[in-house]
């Protein structure tokens, strides 16, 4: 029984040249011996920050790169060898506004890429019509793309990626820049795709979605594999304790470099949120920092305190910022 | 059987969509049947005093087919850049129809929109200017534009498989424009044209077909000019083809589809 996506030793780099008279040639190392696998019928999401190489991974497994050195195999399929046969089974959706025919109506690129996809004429009408009822986009078919909301072109891109029903689904940050209600519907279109038996290959920057929705996640950093497995797995890998969140105003740094320095305290970060500052405590693990952290801080100054379980962005955090 | 029918099926979806595209943005619709309107109206405006029937076609047609050229040769090569730019160079690749039968009919649209132009400017010529294109041999005429403007078409395709794999090439078809002008004889005899530059002219397809027009106008055979345009096309035709799986390769492995 082989994996649905299949990726070994993958190596994608780019030659990039800067400068006009003194041209000089940089090659960056976008993928460096990435190794996994996605079984058929999981949702698997792959994360890491900006530039970490997820797109390029992505796009290699979709046939639009070669990859410079490995293998990544498709459903069985060599993408670099074969990608027609490859082409015909999966979907791919990027998240943005880019990807549309702004001058034609909604229906009209299902059409275009109907067409493309082999969507046999005579359930053309009835699929497009299925998928519009599915994104939500029923009555707006007729209008033209221009006039399209960012949410509205996203969930075209989605009915666009299922048009020929594919096995296997890629989807690139598809809620970037949608509002918290359509990022919402979106997922739930997501897991209903999963619940239909697709195998799904997720990037988001949202560790919250991530952690709701994949069974397996693989972060990645500089094109190299960080850490693998299940939410559970990668909050427990990591070794953080509790997490406790105070809300203050105007802590000195001094009070903060003193919580650093106390026992059983792992990590402190300090952001604005509007007139409050939020500190992020992350303790060792088993050890109880609430009352030292506390008592670190004039209690003038403390607004609330939250004391949890880290979260899949704790370990995401711990993962990537050690790196 | 099935497949050529799903073929033919593709390309006329695509054909039609691409119309469809044209037809809505006014700015495309301009480039494309007025300019060859303008062309032909300087031309027109200035033979009419000369009152020499022979230049006066050699003058209108030469220059309408100069202003389809130069709405074919930017277009096919701008098109796929603007593709690239929103994204849709990707999809087209992604999806498992071949490249090139994609990008035919794409070329093709132009060349319908080219022809309806050319409609129009005789048109024009006939009812703003009361001159009418005296045409001895109607079915000649007619076939040698139809091959001229398929030629044409063919080179297009050629030049947009070229932009799939070189990000700048789209400055080619615009580079192209003016010397197309000269190779074709549209507005000057080839005959003055320095010997050196001649084999060029002899390899472009639409100086072929305007011989064929022209003969055609003037009662003298078109064919044989006909058949050596509609050669050339095709060969276009199949180089493009031919090239457009190794550059489709290449671009994959020089990271030439998106913009980054
Ligand atoms: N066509 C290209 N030419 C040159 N360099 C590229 C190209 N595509 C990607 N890169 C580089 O490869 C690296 C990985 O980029 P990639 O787009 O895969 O990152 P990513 O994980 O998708 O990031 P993001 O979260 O910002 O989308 C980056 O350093 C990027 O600059
Ligand atoms: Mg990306």
């Amino acid at each position: 029984m082989t994996s649905t996506v299949e990726v070994t030793d993958l190596c994608r780099s780019f030659k990039t040249s800067t400068g006009l008279l003194w041209r000089s040639h940089r090659t960056t190392e976008a993928v460096r011996d990435l190794s996994f696998s996605v079984e058929r019928g999981e949702l698997f999401g792959l994360l890491g920050p900006n530039g970490a190489g997820k797109t390029t991974t992505i796009k290699m497994l979709i046939t639009l790169l070669l990859p410079t050195s490995g293998v990544a195999r498709v459903l069985g399929i060599d993408v670099a060898r074969d990608p027609q046969a490859v082409r015909s089974r999966i979907g791919y959706v990027f998240g943005g506004e880019r990807g549309l025919y702004e001058r034609l109506s909604a229906a009209d690129n299902l059409r275009y890429f109907a067409e493309l996809y082999g969507v046999s004429p005579r359930s053309q009408r009835t699929r497009i019509a299925e998928l519009l009822e599915l994104v939500d986009l029923s009555g707006r078919e007729k209008e033209r793309v221009e006039g399209f909301s960012r949410g509205m072109r996203q969930r075209l891109h989605i009915a666009r990626g299922l048009l020929h029903d594919p096995e296997v689904l890629f989807l690139d940050e598809p809620t970037i820049g949608i509002d918290p209600v359509g990022a919402r519907q979106l997922r739930e279109l997501v897991v209903r795709l999963r619940e239909a038996g697709k195998t799904i290959l997720l990037t988001t920057h949202y560790m919250l979605e991530a952690d709701l929705l994949c069974d397996r996640i693989a972060v990645i950093d500089k094109g190299q594999l960080l850490a693998l497995g299940t939410p559970t797995e990668l909050k427990s890998s990591v070794d953080i304790g509790q997490v406790i969140e105070v809300e203050t105003f105007g802590l000195p740094q001094t009070a903060i470099d003193r919580i650093e320095t106390l026992d059983g305290v792992r990590t402190v970060t300090a952001s604005v949120r509007g007139h409050l500052q939020l500190l992020v405590v992350q303790g060792h693990p088993g050890a109880e920092v609430t009352g030292s952290v506390l008592a670190a801080v004039d209690d003038q100054v403390v607004h609330r305190v939250l004391t949890r379980e880290p979260t899949l962005e704790d370990a995401y955090v711990a993962l990537v910022g050690g790196s | 059987m099935n497949r050529v029918v799903r073929a033919a099926r593709l390309v006329g979806v695509v054909w039609y969509l691409q119309l469809r595209m044209f037809a809505v943005s006014a700015f495309e619709a301009l480039m494309q049947l007025i300019w060859p309107m303008i062309f032909a109206t300087s031309a027109f405006l200035i033979f009419r005093v000369n009152g020499d029937r022979e230049l006066l076609i050699f003058a209108g047609l030469g220059a309408s087919a100069m202003g389809i050229w130069s709405a074919m040769a930017t277009a096919a090569s701008n098109l796929l850049q603007e593709e690239r730019w929103s994204g849709t160079l990707e999809l087209l690749v992604a999806a498992p129809a071949p490249l090139a039968l994609v990008l035919a009919p794409v070329a093709l649209a132009m060349a319908t929109m080219g022809l309806l132009s050319m409609v129009v400017t005789l048109l024009w010529a006939r009812f703003a200017f009361g001159i009418s294109i005296p045409v001895a041999d109607i079915s000649g005429f007619l076939v040698s534009i139809l091959v001229t403007i398929a030629a044409m078409a063919m080179l297009g395709f050629l030049l947009s498989v070229s932009v799939i794999r070189y990000r700048t090439s789209w400055a080619l078809g615009n580079a192209l424009e003016f010397p197309g002008w000269l190779l074709g004889g549209f507005f000057v005899p080839l005959a003055i044209l320095p010997d050196w530059v001649k084999p060029l002219s002899y390899v472009f397809a639409p100086t072929w077909g305007l011989a064929g027009m022209r003969d055609a106008a003037a009662g003298r055979s078109p064919w044989l000019q006909c058949a050596i345009c509609v050669a050339l096309g095709v060969a276009y035709g199949v180089i493009g083809l031919l090239l457009s799986k190794r550059l489709l390769t290449s671009a994959r492995r020089n990271a030439t589809l998106s913009l980054t």
